[in-house]
């Protein structure tokens, strides 16, 4: 707080009318609309289509739970890098239980094999005091290292293939009608704007699968623990000032484990994500991709803030779908959305009087158009990774404003001080 | 901390716990881990096995010093991985499509490796010095936009041969002749992994270089107080890291293959970090475990004729990282203590648990 506290009355004079909510709705509208445009502008109706729509969320709910892990553990002041390594064990274990007895046993073993894992980086960084990051490498090796081992002896039997598992039963998906055929209609209608905001609407509706749902709840429920109840304060206190939370009688080793589990909990959940919706047949060896780290840049993103997050992971999950579908010519086209977002920056750092900000902005947004206008399709090998390359851009934009909790990644020793 | 045991016994427990906890896996899942362990050290003899571990292990041990460089000052440099291969690939590229004098070839091409790996490090170090973006994110998304970036560069700038598709042979005047050492060949330029460690060495403890980089990892504020220039510190352990990753490749490809296909050996970058963890970012401890990384590689190949899930080895690594650096931590503390309570038995105060009554 005394970050904020000391920045707020030189950066913005007395002026705090909007409250948070309300500015990341408005951005989120800018986005649409920029969005909109360019499809309307390029004759790309995939930018806005709800399948795209629809693909984002399938790949963007894996990344949501890797970055609300990452939120839980990092509140109690524990840096996880081993998210990757949870969400690859959660994986392993939501095929092998869902293969068995179904989909909710596949979910409810996920959450369990990430939550070793999860202990595992506890015992490590709150008992013994390893470098947080240090254990998290290890987990990472040790996660892929256990599944490769265990789907080898039990996959292989079944699957005649030691990197995959059998085909596993998948939640059933549900579509709010009759909410969804009327916005498909008016998707169909191909109106400028409307049917944009339709398609945009309606991939978030149809195709809803349990585990959806419950990653979409698991934010509110996130926010409410953390910030709204005596739990998630002393929890939150273990990561601002562990000291001074034991000094008030807090158990601080027992918040951190508890938060570390749970974080290793979301992560596995966030792997069974990946293999009980519809999309992917089962367990693939590497087929986390990374995600436990994109996560964790969202996480970044979000300012450690459930919110945020979830704003994060709807960037990344819409990048990554979008280049599922002829990437070549969408994400090209992504670079003219981009700068008629970075055109909105410019004119509110104009209104604010922030010259070289919107100095900034506006050579941003002279680069992205020169990169549409002289090219006509980016190559394909490079399209697949946008998510990635995605996250290098906003972590670099924004990475200068956030502020993690104060004793992130500190080691704490009971009565040490 | 200086004294030989408290060197020397975190790794050997670690070594050992890891061993005993890989037999327990192997005895649940039904194998006998004596005869893995018998098959693992009887392989060292046969065919070109001595040879092909000083390979794999004189890349292990550029990758290790590579993120050596970044630990002595709380770098992570997570993004070796990408360092390494993409050096590598524009190395190749580079040495493919130049006719030169030999020797002077050779030079160009690891003068390219090392460049292009400073340089893709170089973008992690500029949004961290200029942007605050933590290193590790960076040089993660860095490594798979990596993969991209080389599926492409071989796409353009290569040419099939057989169904593998490879950059362009590099001309027999830019190759470095091997060794022959048992049934094999040790590649010539497994000898700059030893210049390398040489070269390190003096660094850390001849230089004010080395001096600066070791005072900014063990207390940044002391450094700046000191005069250090935190900025500037990072940018060159990163690029300087980079440039180590980006040679760690050119032995394989000078050596043996004189061309890079996208099947490239890959997953150098982690086994580099721990690496540089369990040898303790000492030189001579970086060459240890790099042996015993490419042992514990090779001997994976010949566990599978055994019919043992050569995945163990994984597994075995994994557990070797997590338990060594818990192992440095446990003596750490116990060294501490004891240091308490020599002091406090020195100076005569009674307020020292277990401590002297006299």
């Amino acid at each position: 707080m005394t970050a904020t506290a000391m920045h707020e009355p030189v950066v913005e004079p007395a002026r705090r009318a909007m409250p948070g909510w309300a500015r990341a709705a408005l951005w989120v509208a800018v986005a649409v609309v920029a969005v909109s445009l360019t499809s309307y502008q390029t004759g790309l109706p995939e930018l806005t289509a709800s399948g795209t729509v629809q693909a984002a969320v399938r790949l963007g709910v894996p990344i949501l739970l890797a970055g609300l892990g990452g939120l839980w553990a990092e509140r109690a002041g524990v840096i996880n890098i081993g998210l990757e390594g949870m969400m690859i064990l959660g994986t392993w274990g939501g095929a092998w239980a869902g293969y068995q007895w179904g989909p909710l046993a596949g979910l409810i073993a996920a959450a369990v094999f990430g939550a070793l894992g999860g202990l595992l980086h506890a015992v490590a960084t709150v008992t013994f005091g390893v470098n947080h990051i240090v254990s998290g490498v290890a987990i990472n090796l040790l996660g892929a290292g256990t599944a490769k081992y265990l789907s080898t002896l039990v996959f292989e039997p079944i699957s005649k293939n030691p990197r995959e598992s059998p085909p596993v039963p998948k939640f059933d998906t549900y579509s709010v009608q009759p909410l969804g055929d009327w916005l498909q209609q008016l998707e169909d209608a191909q109106r400028v704007g409307i049917s944009d905001v339709a398609g945009i609407l309606g991939g978030l509706v149809t195709g809803l699968s349990p585990l959806t749902v419950l990653a979409f709840l698991l934010v509110p429920v996130s926010y409410l623990v953390l910030w709204r109840s005596a739990f998630g304060l002393r929890l939150r206190s273990c990561g601002e000032n562990p000291v001074a939370a034991e000094s008030l009688g807090v158990n601080v080793y027992r918040y951190k484990y508890l938060a570390v589990i749970a974080s290793g909990a979301l992560a596995g959940i966030g792997g069974a994500a990946l293999i009980l919706n519809p999309g992917q047949a089962g367990y693939l060896e590497n087929q986390t991709n990374n995600r436990g780290y994109i996560g964790l840049a969202a996480m970044l993103f979000g300012n450690w803030r459930p919110g945020g997050v979830l704003g994060g992971a709807a960037l990344f999950g819409y990048s990554d779908g979008l280049q599922l579908r002829s990437g070549e010519i969408t994400v090209h086209a992504l670079f003219y959305a981009a700068a008629l977002f970075l055109l909105a920056v410019v004119a509110v750092q104009i209104w604010r009087r922030k010259w070289f900000f919107a100095g900034m902005a506006a050579v941003f947004a002279a680069a992205m158009y020169s990169v549409y206008w002289f090219t006509d399709e980016l190559p394909e090998e490079l399209t697949a990774y946008t998510p990635h390359l995605v996250t290098l851009v906003v972590l670099a934009a924004a990475s200068q404003r956030l502020r993690p909790p104060a004793a992130n990644g500190l080691q704490f020793r009971r009565g040490a001080d | 901390m200086n004294t030989w045991r408290a060197r020397l016994l975190p790794p050997a427990l670690a070594i050992a716990f890891s061993v005993v906890l890989c037999s327990l896996v192997l005895v649940v899942s039904g194998a006998n881990p004596a005869q893995a362990l018998a098959e693992m050290v009887l392989q060292v003899g046969r065919g070109s096995t001595v040879a092909d571990i000083l390979n794999t292990a004189g890349a292990y041990y550029l990758v290790a010093i590579a993120a050596a460089i970044g630990f002595q000052m709380n770098l992570l440099n997570i993004g070796i991985e990408g360092q390494f291969r993409l050096g590598a690939c524009a190395a190749a590229i580079v040495g493919g499509s130049l006719s030169l004098p030999s020797g002077l070839h050779a030079l160009v091409v690891v003068l390219t490796g090392a460049l292009v790996g400073a340089a893709w490090s170089g973008i992690a170090a500029l949004l961290k010095v200029y942007r605050g973006v933590s290193e590790v994110i960076s040089t993660i998304m860095l490594n798979t936009l990596s993969i991209g970036l080389i599926a492409y560069l071989v796409r353009v700038f290569g040419e099939f041969r057989g169904n593998t598709q490879g950059t362009a042979l590099i001309p027999e005047t830019g190759w470095v002749p091997g060794i022959p050492l048992g049934g094999g060949t040790v590649f010539g330029l497994v000898l700059l992994a030893v210049a390398v460690g040489v070269g390190y060495a003096a660094m850390m403890d001849r230089t004010r270089y080395g001096f600066e980089l070791r005072a900014s990892g063990l207390s940044p504020t002391a450094a700046l107080a000191g005069g250090v220039n935190s900025r500037r510190m990072v940018l060159t352990a990163m690029l300087l890291s980079g440039a180590i990753a980006g040679l760690a490749g050119l032995p394989e490809i000078l050596g043996r293959d004189h061309t890079f296909t996208i099947n490239f050996s890959s997953g150098y970058g982690f086994a580099g970090l721990a690496i540089a963890l369990l040898g303790r970012n000492h030189p001579l401890g970086v060459a240890f475990g790099a042996l015993l990384w490419s042992f514990l590689d090779k001997s994976s190949l010949t566990l599978d004729n055994i019919g043992v899930p050569k995945e163990i080895v994984t597994i075995l690594q994994g557990a070797i990282v997590l338990s060594v650096v818990i192992a440095y931590e446990l003596v750490r503390r116990r060294e501490l203590a004891a240091e308490q309570r020599r002091v406090g038995r020195a100076l005569g105060t009674a307020a020292v648990p277990g401590g002297a009554k006299a």
